[in-house]
């Protein structure tokens, strides 16, 4: 075993690993400066959460070295058996778990506390993962093409079944992965994406603006390709169709939404909103990252965050401390260690001989950035208030251990790029 | 090439555009960050370390009025000095101490528990500023960073009566505070009486300001000016039914007796006084020194916190022997002229009942006049022997249902907490003892003179006469009248509760009591003028000499007042429980007392400490 343990630190992609450790330190301190109180100093206090952290820490770490020492035919070969194992357990903490916060999702056992979910994230990505590489060489009929929604929707429909919305909508982040297999078509994609930042801007800034802009973008696009006419008249058909779309937004948003969206989305383009809800966290959170300024008020000197002026900050408000007391280089920083980390993984999936590795690659990415973008985007107010931990950063063992197993499964199989299994 | 790589290729420009939507994203990110931290001044507190604080405006507590509008109980501000441990640097203790009147000692245990609370949140750090103080104090606070004043009310009282009925505020403890989010720690909440009661109609709601404050903890102005801030509404005040001159007589006449008076008016349910005695001054269990206090209280033997006129639960004796006529009557094992003998004693079967000596033969008024035991142990061994029962359980349960339609065995659904139920034996509780079937009439003779398994409250001695007072019906008796403004009647209690017993036996049982005042055993606290009809009781007590126990209503015909008198360890119910519910109608009734010398003789009669009469 040995020699090919040795084999397995010097194959394995070094800066992704290098990141990791680096967001897990990240995290740590961050939690820190939020818990830490000035009589109190301990680090290693268990009782704080900080002091718990670096125990989920280490739990991740180990966890870590058994993947890699494990043959990784575990996970390849018994994908369907996890998926169902993790399928069962969310049955379970349905009817036997504990209610926090009116989300059925946690399991206690003694002093901790386990969030299954978390778990069932990367067994979705094997079986998904499975699935679809199962399928190489072979012409994907109508029935193939449905069944990859069918792994992802059960244990999505069971995580909403636990009233978390937020963990819920993880799942959708899989969708990037079966557009980059081709289960959707781009456009469809593109159109998503389009509808969605359009319909956020709208309502953030005057709607004439964004016409303009609209305007303005597709005669740049029209001069740039004045050659291919075609091209041309279907791009001022979809400015004009987008410019109408954007005017109507505001009648959707007047009209057809029910009155909890309604509210999720007027916390964030206003905050004249009740400031016990959700509304109340964001306006917080905001005024934490924008006290932070430039540089930021340095490590522990933080107002906002050492007088628990932001709710929930150890965990999904994790980024409003970093903002505070980095400031605007230290949270470009971290934007920055994120991007280069899921590209990084998204360029090591490409360049995976097997199906199966490249296709995991992509779970695992996927499932990275919109953690990220999501909740990042959620503390500095561009999308609604949606409760997920930002990965290997936010307190918390269950997403710190989960997030790990993923990355790990994937820095692996990337250990055997060269073999052929 | 294989088939795999040819399908892998035909989607391989997908990651492309993958990682531009990354990119897109972060660029975003980065762009609002950029605005958030850079641009945009209105997030912005960075420049001094400004820090928000929340100061809570505590609404006023309600206040509390007599039946007449007489005020009570109403509030006196006053500041508690808070700290916020981490804001403290470089003060001059020495100073601060001699400014506030505290010792350095207690200044270090005072931080260390407000450290151990919170570094970041506000905790009390002198409790109870005066209005004074608070403004010699205010101008020199900006020496002292890190502390701060926060303004509350403390509830005082009008005259030193009615501590039961008012009950008491104090800190909410943290039981409360994890299961109420309204309530946070230092606030005040009603623990008992009316105050515990009413909670929800009295606090209000609170309100909070949000400051922006410097790292000296001066004030610079309202956060977003005044945006989030929120008004306190003030609490609703209580219109009581409390005759607060009444009350206070009732007290006067209860010194150095241990008892309680329970008054009531018949036709509306609303109770005119209620004293429990010994009692305490309420407004010692306000502010600083309450928790003392109490325990004080506490400890004292004669336990003065304990209320007698809810929970205290005696035989009630020959007072009872109105209940068990009007069953007979009721029953119809008895009618209004039955004649029965008495030789001093009923004896049957080896069980014995005395009596005292009294004119024989005697009619049914009689019987209540004289209070006559024989009369009532036939009568009750009739009730319970009827041949239309099977058994004796049927018979017994029968009876019994009787006594629940009179609010017996039962807690009152009304405004007053901590209220006990008393206690009737179920024929159950006879089938544990003596088996099934195993008890007879005989066995249970003592309930028909008002002993053995009963317990009854002095409130529900009260309602009883209260009861009869309306001729069949009682309305549940209660201290609140009206909520907010004196208009606004309580409508919860309204309604009338029908007993087991017709209207008819009703006139006969008041007559009957008006005897017992006119020319039966309650002769001697007769008034003159006032036609008061009553009913004497001698509670046996095991432990030392008996209660004095009377109940009464008057004027008979038209009935304005009902009344229960208990005094402990006084002996016959004739001699001191008679007289002071006397004394307590006539006041009542004419609003003053002319009969000096008797007044005179029940407010030094001492029963606590004999030896001082």
């Amino acid at each position: 075993m040995k020699p090919e343990q040795l084999n397995i630190l010097k194959n394995i992609d070094k800066p992704a690993l290098f990141i990791y450790l680096v967001l897990v330190f990240i995290g740590l301190a961050n939690i820190y400066a939020t818990e830490v109180d000035d009589a109190y100093k301990n680090i290693l206090d268990f009782s704080q959460s900080y002091g718990k952290q670096i125990l989920f820490i280490a739990a991740a770490f180990l966890t870590a070295a058994i993947i890699l020492s494990i043959d990784i035919k575990f996970f390849t070969a018994f994908g369907y058996i996890i998926y169902i194992f993790f399928l069962l357990v969310l049955i379970a903490v349905l009817f036997f778990g504990t209610e926090v916060k009116a989300t059925k999702a946690w399991f206690h056992i003694g002093n901790f506390a386990i969030q299954p979910s978390e778990f069932a994230k990367f067994a979705t990505a094997l079986a998904l993962t499975k699935y679809i590489s199962s399928l190489k060489g072979k012409t994907i009929r109508f029935g193939n093409k449905i069944k990859p929604f069918i792994i992802i929707a059960i244990p999505a429909i069971l995580v909403m079944l636990q009233n978390d919305t937020g963990t819920t909508l993880v799942f959708s982040a899989f969708f990037l992965v079966l557009y980059r297999e081709g289960y959707i078509s781009g456009i469809i994609l593109a159109f998503a994406a389009m509808a969605v930042l359009l319909f956020i801007l709208t309502l953030l800034i005057n709607e004439f603006i964004i016409i303009a802009g609209i305007a303005g973008l597709v005669i740049l696009i029209s001069v740039i390709i004045r050659k291919r006419k075609a091209e041309v008249l279907q791009l001022i058909v979809l400015g004009i169709l987008l410019s109408v779309y954007v005017y109507s937004v505001d009648y959707v948003f007047e009209n057809v939404l029910q009155h909890h969206q309604k509210e999720r989305i007027t916390i964030l383009i206003n905050d004249e909103v009740d400031m016990k809800g959700p509304g109340y966290n964001l306006n917080q959170s905001k005024i934490a990252i924008g006290s932070g300024g430039f540089l930021g008020q340095g490590f522990l000197q933080g107002t906002q965050t050492k007088f628990n002026f932001v709710p929930e900050q150890s965990t999904d408000f994790i980024f409003s401390t970093i903002g505070e007391e980095w400031g605007f280089v230290g949270s470009t920083v971290v934007i920055l260690l994120f991007l280069i980390f899921i590209t990084r993984i998204v360029l090591l999936a490409e360049k995976q001989r097997s199906a199966f590795s490249r296709i995991f690659g992509y779970c695992v990415a996927s499932v990275l950035f919109f953690h990220f973008a999501v909740n990042t985007g959620m503390t500095i107010g561009l999308v609604p208030v949606i409760g997920i931990p930002l990965p290997f950063i936010s307190y918390g063992g269950s997403s710190m251990i989960g997030f790990t197993i993923l990355l790990f499964i994937f820095l692996k199989l990337d250990t055997k790029r060269l073999e052929r299994f | 090439m294989t088939q795999i790589n040819q399908q892998t290729n035909a989607y391989l420009n997908r990651k492309f555009i993958i990682i531009a939507i990354f990119l897109v994203t972060g660029l975003i990110f980065v762009a609002r960050l950029f605005f958030l931290q850079v641009v945009d001044p209105s997030y912005k507190l960075s420049a001094s370390k400004n820090i928000l604080r929340y100061i809570t405006d505590y609404p006023a507590r309600g206040l509390i009025y007599d039946r007449n509008g007489e005020l009570l109980v109403y509030n006196e501000p006053f500041y508690d000095l808070m700290v916020i441990p981490g804001q403290v640097r470089d003060i001059d203790t020495t100073e601060f101490c001699g400014l506030m009147g505290i010792t350095r000692d207690f200044f270090d245990r005072r931080m260390k528990q407000a450290k151990e609370y919170s570094l970041y949140r506000g905790s009390v750090f002198v409790r109870q500023i005066s209005k004074n103080s608070y403004a010699y104090i205010q101008e020199k606070l900006h020496k002292f960073p890190g502390f701060y004043v926060q303004p509350r009310t403390l509830r005082n009282y009008t005259y030193p009566v009615a501590a039961h009925t008012f009950g008491y505020v104090g800190e909410a403890g943290p039981g409360i505070i994890n299961n109420n989010p309204y309530y946070k720690a230092g606030d005040y909440i009603g623990i008992s009486g009316i105050e515990k009661h009413y909670e929800e109609q009295l606090r209000g709601e609170k309100g909070v300001r949000i400051k922006v404050v410097d790292v000296l903890s001066r004030e610079i102005g309202s956060h977003q000016r005044g945006r989030f801030d929120t008004v306190p509404t003030a609490g609703k005040d209580l219109y009581t039914t409390l005759d607060i001159n009444l009350q206070l007589y009732g007290e006067r006449l209860m010194q150095n007796k241990i008892g309680s008076i329970v008054a009531i008016e018949p036709s509306t349910g609303e109770i005119l006084a209620l004293v429990s005695s010994p009692s305490y001054d309420p407004n010692l269990l306000v502010g600083r020194a309450r928790t003392q206090i109490y325990r004080k209280l506490q400890r004292d033997t004669l336990n003065p916190i304990f209320n007698r006129a809810l929970m205290a639960q005696y035989p009630p004796g020959s007072v009872f022997k109105v209940v068990n006529t009007l069953i007979g009557l009721q029953e119809n094992v008895v009618q209004p002229g039955t004649r029965l003998s008495c030789p001093g004693y009923y004896s049957s079967r080896g069980i014995t009942v005395r009596c005292r000596n009294h004119p024989s033969p005697i009619d049914l008024i009689e019987s209540i006049k004289y209070s006559c035991n024989t009369y009532a142990s036939i009568l009750f061994r009739n009730v319970i022997e009827q041949d239309d029962f099977e058994n004796i359980k049927e018979s017994f349960t029968n009876w019994r249902n009787y006594l629940t339609s009179f609010g017996l065995g039962n807690v009152f659904d009304n405004d007053l907490p901590y209220a006990l139920s008393g206690l009737i034996a179920t024929s159950d509780y006879y089938d544990r003892i003596y088996g099934t079937n195993g008890w007879r009439s005989l066995t249970v003779l003592s309930l028909g003179i008002g002993q053995g398994e009963l317990g009854t409250t002095p409130l529900q001695l009260a309602n009883i006469a209260a009861t009869i007072a309306n001729r069949g019906y009682y309305i549940t008796p209660h201290v609140v009248k009206a909520i907010g403004n004196p208009d606004s009647i309580n409508t919860k209690y309204n309604e009338k509760n029908q007993t087991a017993v017709d209207k008819e036996h009703f006139n006969v049982m008041a007559e009957a009591m008006f005897q017992v005042v006119e020319e039966g055993t309650g002769r001697f606290s007769r008034i003159e003028d006032i036609e008061m009809a009553g009913k004497t009781g001698t509670v046996q007590n095991p432990h030392g000499e008996n209660h004095s126990a009377f109940i009464a209503f008057a004027p008979k015909d038209d009935p304005k007042i009902a009344i229960s008198v208990i005094i402990e360890n006084s002996g016959y119910g004739a001699t001191w429980a008679a007289p002071l519910a006397s004394l307590m109608i006539e006041k009542y009734l004419t609003g003053e007392v002319n009969r000096k010398w008797f007044e005179q003789r029940i407010v030094e009669a001492n029963f606590i400490n004999p030896e001082n009469q």
